[in-house]
């Protein structure tokens, strides 16, 4: 399997052009195994019902989990992101219809809602609770053990965010700005009404890069998303999927899954300590 | 620009002589075989060795899809393997169908013509000659379109139809027969499937490696004319640089229904403007309901080019189509 498509410009020089179509099927193929064996593997984790009545004093019942803001911002990132996806992929698969001009306007949307993203985030000081810490590498470990059975320790209660969702944000991150950026780039190698053409920016081998980390960002994101819309229907993880429509978590949810001291909603305890902090 | 090397790189070659053979070789080679009809368009890829196919499949000898027949309905059967010859000087289709008899005579030159066929002329590549120089541009399967940049030579290429890919569809035929409404029929191992001509081509918003819709494996095989129309009128102008012979600039074909003094029905078609023939649908319903007069004919001119975005060096053609758009309401006969 080849991982560049490359070609031979008009000096001669070989150069890539873009990252191999077949990287696409490797994707959906990872991300279906990946799926699968979660599925088989990792049994339901059944809830305990425990909770330690003296949390629970003085908490009401629904306990906000993202504000309308954040929510907004996940459901627009959302729609971008497979707007994105479709109208890249499946014009490669054999699926066709014009969609450059789709892409590229899903893609000026996506960047402005990522822009409001961090905006908020720094705004509201929410930046730590997707911070990896300590706690985090502590209870990604244990959490690892007693998935896999080694361990009958409980996995710790997390802050806002757990380790594996954090890591998932990282990522995804990542890929989203490496397409973020070099998509802007290449809004340079199309006529559109936003940037002028300038096709000759580059060496020809500089684009090829661009175009390269482009395909590798939007090919990594066929994973991340598989993965990441596999864990948001999964039973046990449906609470937290309500969260991201309605906006709150019940309280018994809160206290079983979250530790009150990591993570303060409004209302929990007084005096702990606000994460990062 | 291009270096002709005379020598071709070497291929499979095969001669079936049936359909159903051709499109046997066809669908085991897939995108490694090439269908040779005329081979004027063939043949330069081939010596510039810009492409290198595995197998050619040739169809000299694949005589059910040569030949002029009688259709169903009142309409005519031309086999793809036809030359343009034979359709120009065929008396059927001089005196049912001028239009395309005059589109068919108007290609190249004499003896291009006789080699040349119908499927392959319909079929035949973009000239653009970034892309036939073998640069590895969009329409190459590359990530760059050489000839849209600020300094390109671009006086040939499209004013209307671009997505990253700027050139044109360079076919005669092309226009005279979405004009007539045909049909194509393409075999595959798949069956056979029926195309609208203006169905047929595809601009490189949906696919920027192919003119049309014909895929590894599809055989071009009948184009089938419907009965001509009572009292329809017709109009055909190609301009190019020059009179003996050459490519289009712009190309236009167009079919009136007239009746009573007015447009009942129209069909106005420009070629060379985009990547694909151009059937003007603003125009043709803007002009129903009028007299092919001067006046309708500026209208139908001014309606023709909106929207329409030169590149540096082809805004004669936004006037040319204005023009020609105009004469082929205004003296259509
Ligand atoms: C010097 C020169 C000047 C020309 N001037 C003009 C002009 O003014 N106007 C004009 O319209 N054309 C012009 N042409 C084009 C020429 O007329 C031919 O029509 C054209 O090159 C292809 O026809 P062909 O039969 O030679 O096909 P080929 O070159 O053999 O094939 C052309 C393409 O079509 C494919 N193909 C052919 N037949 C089929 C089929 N039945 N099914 C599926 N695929 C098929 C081939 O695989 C190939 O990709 C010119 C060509 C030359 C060389
Ligand atoms: C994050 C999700 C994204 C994915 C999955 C994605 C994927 C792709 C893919 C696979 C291509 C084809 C590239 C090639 O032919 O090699 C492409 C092209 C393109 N993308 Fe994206 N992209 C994303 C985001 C963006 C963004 C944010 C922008 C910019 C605003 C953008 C702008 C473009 C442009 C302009 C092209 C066309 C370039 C050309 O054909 O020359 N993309 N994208
Ligand atoms: C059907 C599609 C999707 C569903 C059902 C879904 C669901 C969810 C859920 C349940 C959460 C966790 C909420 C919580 O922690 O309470 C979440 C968070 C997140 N999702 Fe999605 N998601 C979808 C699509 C996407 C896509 C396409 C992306 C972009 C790659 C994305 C990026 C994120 C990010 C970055 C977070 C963490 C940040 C945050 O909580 O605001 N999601 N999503
Ligand atoms: S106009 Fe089309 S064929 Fe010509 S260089 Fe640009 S992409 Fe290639």
């Amino acid at each position: 399997m080849e991982f560049l498509r490359r070609a031979l410009n008009p000096w001669g020089e070989d150069v890539p052009i873009g990252v191999s179509w077949d990287l696409i099927w490797a994707a959906v193929i990872i991300g279906a195994v990946f799926v699968v064996v979660h599925a088989l593997m990792v049994p339901k984790k059944v809830a305990t019902g425990e909770i330690d009545e003296s949390e629970a004093k003085g908490l009401p019942e629904k306990l906000q989990r993202h504000t309308v803001g954040a929510r907004g911002f996940h459901w627009s990132m959302s729609v971008t992101m497979f707007a994105l996806l479709i109208t890249a992929f499946f014009p490669v698969i054999g699926i066709q219809f014009p969609w450059v001009t789709i892409h590229w306007i899903a893609g000026v949307l996506l960047i402005l809602t990522v822009i409001y993203h961090i905006y908020h985030v720094f705004a509201k000081q929410d930046f730590w609770t997707m911070w990896i810490d300590r706690r985090d590498v502590e209870e990604g470990k244990l959490g690892l053990k007693a998935a896999l059975g080694q361990s009958d320790a409980e996995r710790p209660r997390a802050g806002k965010y757990p380790v594996d969702q954090k890591m998932f944000h990282h990522v995804a991150m990542i890929a989203t700005l490496g397409a973020v950026v070099t998509g802007i780039l290449m809004m340079f190698r199309i006529d559109n009404f936003l940037l002028p053409m300038n096709t000759y920016m580059f060496s020809d081998a500089t684009w090829g890069w661009i175009y390269v980390i482009h395909g590798v960002c939007g090919i990594g994101l066929i994973f991340l998303v598989i993965a990441h819309v596999y864990f948001a229907i999964r039973p046990e993880k449906r609470w937290m999927t309500w969260s991201m429509i309605n906006g709150w978590i019940d309280r018994d949810r809160y206290l079983e899954n979250h530790d009150p001291a990591r993570w303060t909603v409004d209302g929990s305890s007084q005096t702990a300590e606000a994460e990062g902090d | 620009m291009a270096v002709i090397r005379d020598m071709i790189a070497p291929f499979e070659l095969y001669q079936p002589a049936g359909v159903d053979d051709a499109v046997r070789l066809m669908d085991q080679y897939g995108d490694e075989g090439w269908v040779l009809a005329g081979g004027l368009d063939t043949f330069d890829w081939f010596k510039d060795r810009i492409k290198r196919p595995a197998a050619v499949i040739d169809l000299a000898a694949v005589d059910e899809i040569r030949g002029i027949a009688e259709g169903g309905d009142g309409g005519l059967d031309i086999g793809a393997m036809t030359s343009l010859t034979a359709v120009a000087e065929h008396a059927d289709v001089q005196s049912r169908y001028p239009l395309l008899a005059e589109a068919a005579g108007l290609v190249a030159t004499p003896q291009i013509r006789n080699q040349g066929t119908l499927g392959g002329n319909i079929v035949q590549d973009t000239r653009c000659w970034y892309y036939r120089s073998g640069w590895p541009c969009y329409r190459a399967g590359g990530n760059i379109c050489y000839a849209s940049t600020r300094r390109a030579m671009n006086r040939e290429h499209c004013i209307m139809g671009a997505d990253r890919c700027v050139a044109v569809n360079p076919s005669d035929t092309a226009p005279a027969l979405v004009a007539l409404d045909a049909e194509m029929v393409v075999a595959s191992s798949s069956g056979e499937r029926t195309y609208a001509a203006a169905d047929f081509f595809v601009g490189p918003d949906i696919d920027i490696e192919r003119m049309t819709v014909l895929e590894p494996g599809d055989l071009l095989t009948r184009i089938v004319l419907p009965a001509p129309r009572e009292g329809a009128r017709w109009y055909f102008e190609k301009i190019r640089d020059r009179k003996s012979w050459d490519f289009s600039l712009v190309t236009v074909a167009s079919m009136l229904q007239v009746q009573g003094g007015v447009i009942q029905d129209a069909r106005v078609v420009v070629n060379s403007i985009a990547p694909y023939p151009v059937r003007m649908g603003a125009v043709e319903a803007a002009i129903r309901g009028r007299e092919p007069s001067e006046e309708t004919g500026q209208m139908a001119g001014e309606i023709a080019v909106e929207g329409a975005r030169a590149l540096r060096h082809n805004d004669y053609k936004i006037a040319l189509t204005r023009n020609l758009v105009k004469r082929s309401i205004r003296d259509a006969a």
